[in-house]
């Protein structure tokens, strides 16, 4: 909907367009609530987005230059009536902090046989002395290594307080002339002269960079990484709400650990024990045994009742379970942190059990096209029922009313007052003098993009959770999402790899011993790899922090009644805290109406056109599709593409995602 | 046709509605019509409901009528179509007995079959119901008819084994795969499977019952992998008796007496075999009486030979001068008999079995699937070592699975029983003394062929069944102290003089009335009976039994 004719009074005007708030807008207008949904950003889902790898590279660019550019602030006085005060909002979104982006693809043919052993390590080769020996070519296959050089050469460091301009084009000189650093503006500017390089490149079936931009339309790369409990409340309320005919999910294929330097599979289900290689007959009985117990544990409690007040690893050891059962129930099943106290550390086993089974072998789904669909689904469903959608449109300011200290009304970037009786926003659009008693904690993020799996397989289309228990005391346990091409969200013959753990340091600093473990950099020109290294190579990778906002309590900002604050993604593997989030706000929004009762089917709405497409792709049904459901999956996208535009009588759609894949 | 159809169709009137009420009239009315329009009425009926089995029939006559005036092609066609219509029923009620059996009809009819097609639509069907015996059926005809290798055939055991355990239909299809891709050596057992690959499945039955114990399926087969053959059917004992002019014939198990012939001194005798009890038609004991003075003379020798032509395979036993009776017979030792249920592998792998059985029994103690499984290894083992141990995993398995005491008790005493009688053998002795073991059954009674006297006293007997009778060289019956009230089996026990039964559950003088056919019974104890109650019983019994001259009331 054009920006400058939007209707004056709505009923809930909701800013930012995460999880939490596209649920509540699709609650909200289910029930008949006017909702007018708005997000500055020109894309939906805010941190939850996926984007093409075109997209994320624009993405970076906007966040390297710290947030998105100073709106031009308006004045609003003429709008302001008196008894009435203005709180203004934050124009800058600062969540995404630590931005950095590596390249290891990038390959010179005409460069000989000696300086291209160098090139992996990324930039090296283009200094003028190349630094390393080699020896260090082998040695320096991991970005652990770059950390020694990465100041000044090796990596464009994007941090979103650095004076960007002048720096970045400085760090990026060297290596604009035959390195694939991305431009300011996003694009990369290699491109034309590494089209020579293809050709080369194709011959040992290596993945270019520029094959990588080529087909970015490919890629679907999640901000936030996260996967859906198949028992979670996401997909409790995707179902119940019928929210859920307008996206695809896969099975996640397995769950992975790395223990004693080695990737491993972890048997969770009774098939996969049943199937392992590794367990012994009586470590399968106590495993089992053991999962038997937390699947009801609450029945039992003489079983764990001493160890209420002692931790979940005492637990274990105390159940006679192998370290290696130790390791695989800790990190990888309950995958909390050994000092958890037993009964958490039994609910966490227990929720993840619970969800095992009912759509396959893990606890898990994934929604094909990346996590970004889902609170895309959620906007549609608001929209059918009469929500209204602007993308690239704002709040200035809130208009409060001062008697009564509530918010009256908003006004639009457009200077446009809009009243409403309760106004949703997302906490990266408050002031830090709203926020003053909130705490933030920060997400470590590292999107990888990788040319082989973690751990080979029959089948080259997994899709694995990996568990990295703490490198070292005290550091973070690492979660990784290995994504195949089938996923939709990376190109063939790649996969994405997502890494995330709560920061104590940088993303880099927090991340980087673990991808240096387990990845390699591709084998250059010359070296042909002598098999010894059968880790994948990462050919392109971005680090960067995310703003943690669910830690803050509600009464820790400084804002009316009628303001409901939502915190983005937090480093959970499931969604459950928004959802609950949602909830709650709902609750508060409209105390006596039901949270996203089930929306009728399309056949029972009146359509212009013929609707009811799509249904095929029921959430059960897909998430069973194996193999094929790729295909399946493009043409549903066809049709869920197609009737996007057939709903006009119920509501304003959203635009359509950015870039579909249909179009091709 | 007609008829039939409006029966079925009043049954299922109440589930139609009315459109395919309408419809089936329709279809009542095109009687004896084989056209498409009757093809696809029928169709319309089928798809709502799948299990009508006339309309099916109407169908197959249909199609039947149309193979003849059509060409090949629309025939395939057809049949294709009817495939698909087929698949449409099959997701209405993937368990639908008409539904399956047209579709091997039409399978075997298509003049271009398209096995492979058949082959993955039965994958799907089991991936969604592994235990949908239907489609096993059904996929089993196609394997046979398609031709699909053995091998392969067993990987698919693998990979649904592998998916879900819990799936007696895989393991039984693996069962019946084995022995023809890793057949045993000939001269043991053909049918069985040969040692390599028995390892191998021992550790994949192992890996699902360590995975879960409570699940049988794994256990069953785990049964059929320690199981061994049945043992071939010959004649394990020969006895004659001077004096009665009898001869006796045992054989291993139960057979007919079809082709039993009995040569004494190389003449082919006439004679009437009959089982040792009138209620036991396959017996594995036959009894003959020879003609008078055959064998009455104690100062002749004879050679006696008796041939079985079913089996082809015959038995001699000499009777020498000056003895009473004489038999010549396979112990139950020598044959290891009550080793049979189990394997004939080697010890040692069933010691390891025992191992791994006992080290999950430690990690499950309540687990009865596991404890039975080690009585029976112990049993294969060496059933004498083990009794105690055996009697006290029994106490446990009647603890744990009380539903089953009864059976837990009858298996109880048939191992007491086989214990005893190889205790015996080893003593060679007739004396078979099993006091106090808790027995509540019988069994094994051939084996008692010889034995002239039994002791059953305190056990929880509460009768002597019919195959008691075969205890031919019975003497004396001690029976005291147990539920007796039935004494069928003490039939035509010619040697019997002595029964004892005090305090047991006798009630009536009927229940006595078998004993007159033993004639030399004199002492009789019925002491704690019921009976003794009943007035004037003493002269009763003298009356009913006069050949007894010590009663005991």
């Amino acid at each position: 909907m054009a920006a400058d004719n939007l209707p004056t009074e709505f009923d809930v005007v909701i800013l930012g367009t995460g999880l939490s708030e596209s649920v509540i807008a699709a609650a909200c207008a289910r029930v008949g609530q006017r909702v007018l949904h708005v997000d500055r950003r020109s894309y939906y889902a805010a941190n939850w987005a996926s984007f093409t790898f075109n997209g994320l590279l624009s993405w970076i660019d906007d966040n390297k230059q710290g947030g998105q550019s100073p709106e031009e602030v308006l004045d609003w006085s003429g709008k302001v009536e008196s008894g009435e005060d203005i709180l203004p909002l934050s124009t800058m979104d600062t969540s995404i902090s630590n931005l950095e982006v590596f390249c290891y693809t990038s390959e010179e043919p005409e460069e000989d046989e000696e300086e291209k052993k160098e090139d992996a390590t990324p930039i090296s080769t283009l200094s003028p002395a190349p630094q390393s020996e080699g020896e260090e070519g082998n040695q320096a296959t991991s970005p652990t290594d770059n950390r020694r050089n990465h100041e000044g050469e090796t990596t464009l460091d994007i941090l979103s307080e650095s004076p960007p301009e002048q720096q970045d084009q400085e760090e990026c000189a060297p290596l604009a002339e035959d390195q694939q650093i991305l431009s300011s503006d996003g694009e990369p500017q290699g491109e034309e002269q590494l089209s020579g390089s293809a050709p080369t490149q194709a011959k040992k079936k290596k993945i270019s960079y520029t094959k990588i931009v080529k087909e970015g339309r490919r890629f679907n790369i999640d901000l936030v990484s996260k996967l859906m409990y198949s028992r979670g409340l996401l997909v409790d309320l995707l179902i119940k709400s019928n929210v859920s005919r307008y996206a695809e999910f896969k099975n996640v294929s397995r769950i992975l650990t790395y223990r004693q330097g080695k990737v491993e599979q972890v048997p969770c289900s009774r098939a996969d024990v049943f199937g392992s290689k590794e367990l012994t007959v009586v470590e399968k009985r106590m495993l089992m045994k053991f999962l038997t117990f937390c699947l009801d544990y609450e029945q039992h409690p003489e079983e764990y009742q001493d160890f209420t007040e002692r931790s979940f690893w005492e637990f274990l050891q105390n159940n006679m379970l192998t370290e290696n059962l130790q390791h695989f129930v800790l990190h990888s099943i309950a995958m909390v942190p050994r000092e958890t106290h037993t009964e958490e550390g039994l609910r966490s086993t227990q929720h993840f059990l619970r969800s095992l089974g009912r759509y396959g072998n893990t606890p898990f789904l994934f929604p094909i096209y990346g996590l970004g669909e889902i609170p895309q689904c959620f906007c549609r469903m608001c929209a059918v029922f009469g929500g209204i959608y602007c993308l690239r449109h704002s709040v200035q300011c809130l208009v409060l009313d001062k008697e009564s200290g509530r918010c009256k009304a908003v006004i639009d970037t457009c200077g446009q007052r809009i009243s409403c009786s309760h106004f949703v926003v997302e906490d990266g659009y408050i002031r830090e003098e709203q926020r003053k008693g909130v705490e933030h904690k920060h997400i470590s993020r590292a999107v990888l993009i990788t040319d082989g799996l973690l751990l080979q397989s029959e089948s080259e289309q997994q899709i694995s959770l990996v568990t990295v228990p703490p490198l070292e005391p005290g550091a973070p346990a690492v979660r990784l999402v290995e994504l195949c091409s089938s996923t939709m969200t990376c190109m063939p013959g790649t996969y994405l790899v997502h890494l995330t753990c709560p920061s104590s340091g940088s993303a880099r600093e927090d991340l980087q011993p673990v991808v240096s473990r387990l990845f390699t950099k591709p084998a250059s020109a010359g070296e042909e790899g002598d098999g010894s290294d059968e880790r994948p190579a990462v050919l392109w990778a971005v680090y960067f922090n995310m703003r943690d906002s669910t830690a803050a309590d509600r009464s820790g900002y400084d804002l009316p009644g009628n303001v409901h604050v939502c915190s983005g993604p937090d480093a959970a593997l499931g969604s459950d805290h928004s959802i609950r989030l949602a909830q709650e706000v709902f609750r508060q929004l409209a105390p006596h109406e039901e949270f996203c009762p089930p929306a009728p089917n399309p056949e029972d709405i009146v359509y212009d056109g013929d609707g009811g497409q799509g249904e095929g792709a029921g959430f059960s049904e897909a998430a069973q599709a194996e193999e094929g459901a790729a295909e399946e999956a493009e043409e549903s996208k066809e049709k869920e593409a197609s009737q996007e535009s057939s709903p006009v009588e119920v509501g304003e759609m959203p635009d359509p995602p950015p870039a579909p894949l249909a179009e091709e | 046709m007609q008829f039939s159809i409006y029966i079925i169709a009043e049954c299922n009137m109440k589930l139609m509605t009315r459109d395919d009420k309408s419809l089936l009239y329709n279809v009542g009315g095109k009687e004896g019509v084989l056209d498409e329009e009757v093809l696809l009425l029928t169709q319309q009926l089928l798809s709502s409901n799948p299990d009508f089995a006339t309309l099916w029939n109407y169908r197959r006559e249909i199609l039947l009528h149309l193979e003849t005036v059509r060409s090949e092609d629309e025939i395939q066609r057809l049949y294709e179509e009817e495939l698909s219509f087929l698949e449409a029923c099959l997701k209405v009620n993937p368990k639908s007995y008409g539904s399956w059996h047209h579709r091997g009809w039409v399978s075997t009819r298509l003049p271009r079959p398209d096995w492979a097609r058949e082959l993955s639509l039965c994958e799907r069907c089991l991936s969604l119901d592994d235990r949908n015996f239907h489609c096993w059926d059904y996929r089993r005809m196609v394997v046979r008819v398609s031709g699909v290798p053995v091998d392969q055939e067993l990987q698919f055991t693998d990979r649904l084994i592998g998916s879900n355990f819990s799936n007696y239909s895989s393991w039984h299809y693996r069962s019946t795969l084995l022995p023809l891709l890793h057949p045993g050596s000939p001269e043991t057992h053909s049918h069985r499977v040969c040692e390599e690959q028995l390892l191998k499945e021992y550790e994949l039955v192992q890996n699902a019952f360590f995975t879960d114990p409570n699940d049988q399926s794994a256990w069953f087969y785990y049964r059929w992998l320690l199981g061994r053959g049945v043992c071939v059917c010959m004649i394990s004992c020969v006895y004659v008796s001077r004096e009665g002019e009898r001869v006796v014939v045992a054989f291993s198990r139960p057979a007919l007496s079809v082709g039993l012939l009995l040569v004494v001194d190389g003449q082919p005798q006439q004679v009437n075999w009959r089982s040792a009890h009138p209620r036991l038609r396959h017996s594995p004991m036959w009894i003959c009486d020879l003609p008078p003075g055959t064998i009455s003379d104690t100062s002749n020798e004879h050679n006696l030979t008796v041939h079985w032509t079913e089996r082809h395979t015959h038995r001699d036993c000499a009777l020498y001068t000056g003895r009473s009776e004489s038999w010549c017979r396979d112990s139950a030792t020598d044959l290891e008999l009550f080793r049979s249920e189990l394997s004939v592998e080697k010890s040692s792998v069933l010691q390891s079995e025992l191992q791994s059985c006992t080290q999950l029994l430690e990690l499950e103690p309540q687990n009865k699937w596991c404890l039975l499984t080690i009585i029976l290894l112990m049993r294969a083992l060496d059933p004498l070592g083990y009794e105690k141990e055996t009697l006290a995993y029994f106490q446990t398995l009647k603890e744990v699975d009380s539903m089953r005491t009864s059976y837990y008790s009858d298996l109880c005493s048939k191992f007491m029983i086989e214990n005893t009688i190889l205790k015996m053998e080893y003593a060679e002795v007739r004396v078979f003394s099993l006091c106090e073991k808790n027995l509540s059954t019988l069994c094994h009674l051939d084996q008692l062929l010889l034995v002239t006297h039994i002791n059953l006293s305190s056990n929880q007997l509460l009768g002597l069944p019919p195959q008691f009778a075969m205890l031919q060289c019975l003497e004396v019956l001690q029976a005291d102290d147990n539920a007796i009230e039935n004494l069928e089996g003490v039939y035509h026990l010619s040697k019997l003089e002595e029964v004892s039964l005090r305090n047991n559950n006798i009630t009536q003088l009927s229940d006595l009335k078998i004993l007159t056919t033993c004639p030399r019974l004199a002492r009789l104890d019925l002491r704690g009976n019921p009976i003794t109650q009943i007035a004037n019983i003493q002269s009763q019994l003298a009356e009913l039994l006069p050949s007894i001259t010590e009663l005991l009331l």
